[in-house]
């Protein structure tokens, strides 16, 4: 006859912290995190020390003070008397335009690199891997200054574009000037203008708005809403009936007559740059640094992106492209159709990770001159207050915002076009 | 019936294939022009490689080797006939090659840092060629973390030493500790055995090893550190720093231990959150700050602190990838054998990872090694940095494009080379595994 | 091997701090900066990146230049030996921190005598060795006669420095708009400046001068007579360290002093034997104990004008009219001769 007993009742020893699988990791969890606090204690208790003995606290009203320089490329308004806060407003403006205009054109030429390299054309193939290798290799702060150097020594100066016989003329009838302080081309302009919102009153934060371009974002939405609803009428009666109506003509009109409506309303004109004085006066200037910039990052990041859709686009079984054949397809219809879509989710994660190091490679600016926030912040502000550590501190918030917004909305869309396994 | 007028009893002769389809006309039909669209690329790409070449051949074909300025360059650009004074002026090269390469370096020492990067190469290949060189070069590879900043840095011998003995101290005192306590204690005793040793221990007693039998090569400060070898040393010390660092990072994230884990992700999202420009700032102008105060140590190698932080966090991730990459049975196999969990990790599942890993480490080096070039920003002598010193000489005021040439084809060089051989490797490493 | 004893027992701190860089606590406290760089052996200098004839490397790695000679100088009457420098290249951004945290002994960088770089930054200008101005720079043809009638123009300005504020101050006070362009380095300016990618580059009235003498056509362009700052440039070392102040005030004042009295590098070994004017005996330490004050020994100006010469032979040899920067003295002239250079008295 056996009994049943109960197991022995544990009693917590000490040691048992250490060797009980149980509670071990808690232990270790407990150090990690007191040597981690223990850590961030040392290091905060010696820069407040350095700082008392520098004579320098914390402290972040320098920002309201006037900033005292100018910013070349502004997209708000902004004088040298508004305060240091404004003006990094401006840098932080400046690098999201660099870095938005630098991911698109970086796709689209990394894109076409990427299927040219794996084009038939033997010499084609050839020089796109030598273009990418070329650009993966070389640093790309290289790139930048070297980009800059080129515009700046191979284009004319406006003042080639003046006298009886310029050595250089403008392009594309007279409406745009190449010059090596960067290209005007013509500006939208509305003589019955509705003119501005202003928001946020007089802070450093005050943003204007114009209301044109708002009243054009609004229409426009509208109109491509109606004509999505017309498509997707035009697919309902051709799943019900097999015939399915001819609404281009519809659909075209039905963006392109309000927004004429719109523009005349508003008084739409173009206005064109002109030599006046030392330089171009009117439309819009792209300066020289911006695009040394964009065309640097957009170049270096493209072979990078190029490499990606290789890999993405050989990723795809052989078996894909033969069934698309078979099934009567040309080859630019089997890329777009059936090879590129199924790409698209081997390409989108590193594609992500290279916008990101694209953005962060944008606080290069500094190289060419192009005031972005490295340039405001982190350069101008820093050197005139001598607030290193806030200016720093801040600085890399503010690129850390931009990462992870970044890297968010990009995850968000992998998940949506993510392969759906049963 | 069998009205056939002709029936071949013998095989025709095999005839050539058509002219059209062979040699370099058919090869040229089928690569070059094989349809209308490939043409018209054809000749654009035939176009612009025509004109590029044009632009910079005879740029390049200048025959100015020996100028001794700019100016001078320019007179003889001009006597030897290369219309409107357009071509290189490689005089500037000939001067400042080797500044351009070893920085302000002393010269007659200059056989130090190519002796401790062909040794290098001699440490790398037992991990790079497994299959060619013998494994007990494993011990060489070893010890030259620390024959390295001896090479570089000079100084007594009884520092790399003494930097040394604190491994054995950690790992005699893990030993120990292990044995007659717990795994875990002998770790922790093991790592504060090894730091103790080092900060407070080691300065000292090499000292007086070195009073008691002075043996070292003369010590060159790190300010001498500039051009070439300066991205090389960051590139590579942040590296084999960070590999380390990056390890325990990635087995931290992969972690169960909520705070050890949400640690290890916070630093290396931070960091890859950041442009390394602005680390650099944190080393040039902070670092100092978060120290105790009266602390001061040398630009240079606050910039290697910055530099490795940077990339470990980039390290991290490639491991990571690594240990996703191996088989769940790997682990499952490991804790069937009835391993813990560092055994597992030591005799399992690192050996593999890292294997995997390593295409993904040479590339994180490339990309560390070219991102060396921003400390220009911050006022060091790198290439980049050198090549505006240079151009501040009142000979050299203006030069341009043979500087940037030059530096862009040293990393290119470096870079490809690199990069190839890491190409090289995945292939090798692809068929092990299918 | 010689020579490496005594840099082991730094070496060991920046070794270990390889391997274990929480062991770096090992810095020296600095007590008094004139015993650090005595028991160092060696002073650390600021220096600017490159700028033609105030600091940059030659094709040997040796400094050259006008900032670069004062640092010489000061080694040479601290250690006797004007090669003991060690040069940090340093860029506006970094030159103050550097400074500040001890990592260099004094900054020689052409950098501005302002309020708050000496009241808030907490820094002592000991001196000013070279008095400048901000001025411009066009091309000829350009037809510009004075800054006013620069109007819608572009400006290459060398960002870091004083000069973007006092260029936003100028055209805002004239009521007149331009086109800033921030450049980072003066060789980067030049470049954007001779392309026509700038119609004026303004930055200090020297740099634009050397600027424009390294230039192919130096005759096409001119300097406008507007001078819109004051630029006092000058050595800097950190607040409440007096004695090291000192050390590197006199000396500049040595050097000027030296100009003033006609002591040269030719006839140093001369004077310094004793001459008639007691001011040259007590500079050159023939007579009283001012080097004992100031903590150096009784040669200390001797060994500081020997080394480089006197500022006028300096300022000759680096900048001067026979060499391509070709400055005149102007504003730096002695005192005498209708220049500001006021060196007190030795005495």
């Amino acid at each position: 006859m056996s009994t049943l007993t109960d197991p022995p009742k544990e009693q917590f020893r000490l040691s048992m912290l250490l060797y009980d699988t149980r509670y071990r990791s808690g232990t270790i969890q407990v150090i990690a995190m007191f040597g981690f606090m223990l850590l961030a204690a040392w290091l905060i208790n010696n820069t407040l020390s350095n700082l008392a003995a520098l004579g320098k606290p914390i402290d972040f009203g320098f920002f309201s003070e006037p900033a005292g320089y100018d910013i070349n490329q502004r997209l708000l308004e902004y004088t040298s008397r508004d305060s240091h806060l404004r003006a990094a407003l401006m840098g932080l403006l400046n690098t999201l335009v660099v870095a938005f205009l630098g991911c698109i054109t970086a796709t689209i030429l990394g894109v076409i690199i990427g299927v040219l390299r794996l084009s038939s054309n033997w010499l084609v193939a050839r020089l796109m891997a030598v273009y990418v290798e070329l650009f993966r290799n070389v640093p790309v702060l290289l790139w930048i200054v070297f980009v800059m150097a080129i515009l700046i020594e191979t284009l004319p100066a406006p003042r080639a574009f003046r006298g009886e016989n310029p050595e250089a003329t403008m392009s594309l009838a007279d409406s745009v000037a190449v010059t090596n302080r960067g290209v005007y081309i013509p500006e939208p302009l509305f003589s019955r203008s509705l003119g501005d919102a202003h928001l946020f009153g007089e802070s450093s934060l005050r943003f204007d708005v114009s209301l044109d371009l708002m009243a054009i974002l609004v229409v426009l939405g509208l109109s491509l809403f109606a004509s999505i609803k017309i498509r997707q009428r035009a697919d309902r009666i051709q799943e019900a009936t097999g015939d399915r109506p001819a609404t281009w003509h519809v659909r075209t009109a039905v963006v392109v007559v309000p927004m004429a409506i719109l523009l005349a309303v508003l008084g739409f004109y173009l206005g064109y740059p002109e030599l006046k004085g030392f330089n171009f006066k009117g439309g819009t200037h792209l300066r020289n640094s911006l695009i040394a910039l964009w065309l640097a990052l957009s170049l270096y990041t493209a072979a990078f992106i190029a490499e990606i859709v290789r890999a993405g686009i050989m990723a795809i079984s052989k078996g894909q492209t033969e069934a698309a054949e078979a099934l009567g397809l040309r080859s630019n219809k089997i890329m777009s159709l059936v090879v590129l879509p199924q790409a698209l989710r081997v390409i989108i994660p590193p594609l992500i990770s290279n916008y990101l190091n694209l953005t962060k490679n944008s606080s290069l600016a500094i190289a060419v001159g192009y005031m972005d926030i490295t340039g405001t912040l982190g350069g101008i502000t820093m050197n005139q207050t001598g607030r290193e550590l806030e200016c720093v501190l801040l600085l890399m918030l503010v690129y850390l915002a931009i990462s992870l917004t970044i890297s968010g909305i990009m995850n968000w869309y992998n998940e949506a076009v993510k392969l759906k396994e049963r | 019936m069998s009205d056939i007028g002709f029936v071949r009893t013998e095989m025709l002769p095999e005839q050539d294939p058509p002219a059209s389809e062979v040699g370099i006309i058919g090869w040229a039909r089928h690569n070059l022009f094989s349809s209308w669209f490939n043409s018209i690329l054809t000749i654009a790409s035939f176009t612009a490689v025509y004109f590029v070449l044009a632009a910079i051949v005879p740029w390049i074909l200048s025959p100015t080797w020996d100028g001794t300025s700019l100016s001078n360059c320019r007179e003889t650009l001009a006597a030897a006939g290369h219309g409107d004074a357009h071509g290189a002026c490689w005089g500037v090269i000939k001067e400042r090659w080797v500044q351009l390469i070893f920085g302000f370096y002393p010269s007659h020492l200059y056989w130090r840092p190519v002796a401790a990067f062909v040794l290098l190469g001699a440490a790398l290949a037992p991990v790079l060629f497994s299959d060619r060189v013998p494994s007990k070069m494993l011990i060489f590879s070893a010890l030259y973390p620390f024959i390295f900043p001896w090479l570089l840095w000079g100084g007594t011998i009884w520092m790399p030493i003494a930097a040394l003995a604190g491994f054995v101290i950690g790992g005699l005192v893990y030993k120990f500790a292990a044995e007659a306590l717990s795994t875990l204690l002998g770790v922790i005793l093991g790592v504060a055995a090894a730091l103790v040793w080092w900060m407070l221990l080691a300065a000292p007693v090499s000292g007086a090893l070195d009073s008691i039998l002075p043996i070292g090569i003369e010590a060159v400060e790190s300010r001498k550190f500039g051009g070439f070898m300066l991205s090389v040393t960051i590139g590579v010390v942040a590296i084999a720093c960070s590999l380390p660092i990056g390890i325990v990072l990635a087995l931290g994230r992969q972690s169960d231990l909520l705070i050890v884990k949400y640690i290890c992700v916070g630093f290396i999202e931070f960091i890859r959150g950041v442009p390394l420009i602005t680390l650099l700032f944190v080393a040039s102008t902070l670092l100092n700050i978060f120290m105790p105060p009266g602390t001061n140590f040398d630009i240079i190698l606050r910039v290697l602190i910055m530099v490795t932080l940077f990339a470990s966090a980039y390290m991290a991730e490639v491991i990571r990838g690594g240990l996703a990459a191996l088989p769940r049975g790997q682990y499952e196999g490991a804790d069937s054998l009835g391993l813990n969990y560092w055994q597992a990790q030591r005799l399992i599942i690192m050996p593999q990872a890292l294997k995997i890993s390593i295409p993904g480490i040479v590339s994180t080096f490339i990309g560390v090694f070219k991102d060396t070039t921003l400390v220009s920003i911050i006022g060091l002598l790198d290439p980049l940095g050198l090549s505006n010193a240079i151009r501040a000489d009142a000979n050299w005021n203006g030069i341009v494009w043979e500087l940037y040439g030059f530096i862009a084809l040293l990393f290119f060089v470096f870079c490809f080379s690199m990069s190839r051989y890491s190409m090289y490797l995945e292939r090798k490493l692809q068929t092990g595994h299918r | 091997m010689a020579g490496y004893q005594e840099e082991v027992n730094m070496k060991k701190s920046v070794l270990l701090g390889a391997m274990a860089f929480a062991g770096l606590a090992a810095g020296a406290a600095s007590a008094g900066t004139l015993d650090d760089v005595k028991a160092r052996g060696k002073l650390n200098c600021g220096v600017t990146v490159g700028l033609v004839g105030f600091a940059a490397p030659n094709a040997n790695g040796e400094w050259e230049g006008f900032d670069v000679a004062v640092c010489r100088a000061v080694a040479a009457a601290v250690l006797g030996d004007s090669t003991a420098v060690e040069f940090v290249p340093t860029t506006g951004k970094t030159r103050f921190t550097a400074l500040a945290s001890g990592e260099i002994d004094m900054l020689a960088r052409n950098t501005t005598w302002t309020f708050s770089r000496d009241v808030d930054l907490k820094f002592e200008f000991t001196g000013v060795n070279y008095y400048d101005g901000q001025g411009f720079m066009v091309p000829k043809d350009l037809g510009v006669s004075s800054a006013k009638e620069l109007d819608g123009a572009t400006v290459c300005i060398q960002t870091g420095t004083t000069t973007e504020l006092n260029l936003a101050d100028f055209f805002r006070s004239n009521n007149i708009s331009y086109e800033p362009v921030p450049i980072e380095t003066n060789a980067e300016a030049q470049q954007q400046y001779l392309a026509g990618a700038c119609d004026v580059y303004t930055t200090d009235a020297s740099g634009l001068a050397a600027t424009r003498a390294t230039f192919d056509d130096p005759g096409a362009h001119v300097l406008l007579p507007e001078i819109i700052s004051k630029e006092p440039l000058g050595p800097l070392v950190r607040h409440g360290d007096n004695e090291w102040g000192d050390v590197v005030r006199w000396t500049l004042n040595a050097l000027v002093s030296a100009e003033e009295l006609g002591i040269t590098s030719a006839n140093l070994s001369e004077m310094s034997a004793g001459t008639e004017n007691p001011e040259i005996n007590r500079l050159l330490g023939s007579e009283g104990t001012l080097g004992e004050m100031l903590g150096l020994d009784a040669t200390w100006a001797q060994k500081a004008i020997a080394s480089q010469g006197n500022y006028g032979e300096i300022f000759a040899k680096n900048i001067g009219e026979d060499t391509p920067v070709g400055l005149a003295r102007g504003l730096n002239a002695q005192w005498t001769e209708g220049g500001l250079l006021y060196a007190p008295p030795f005495r």
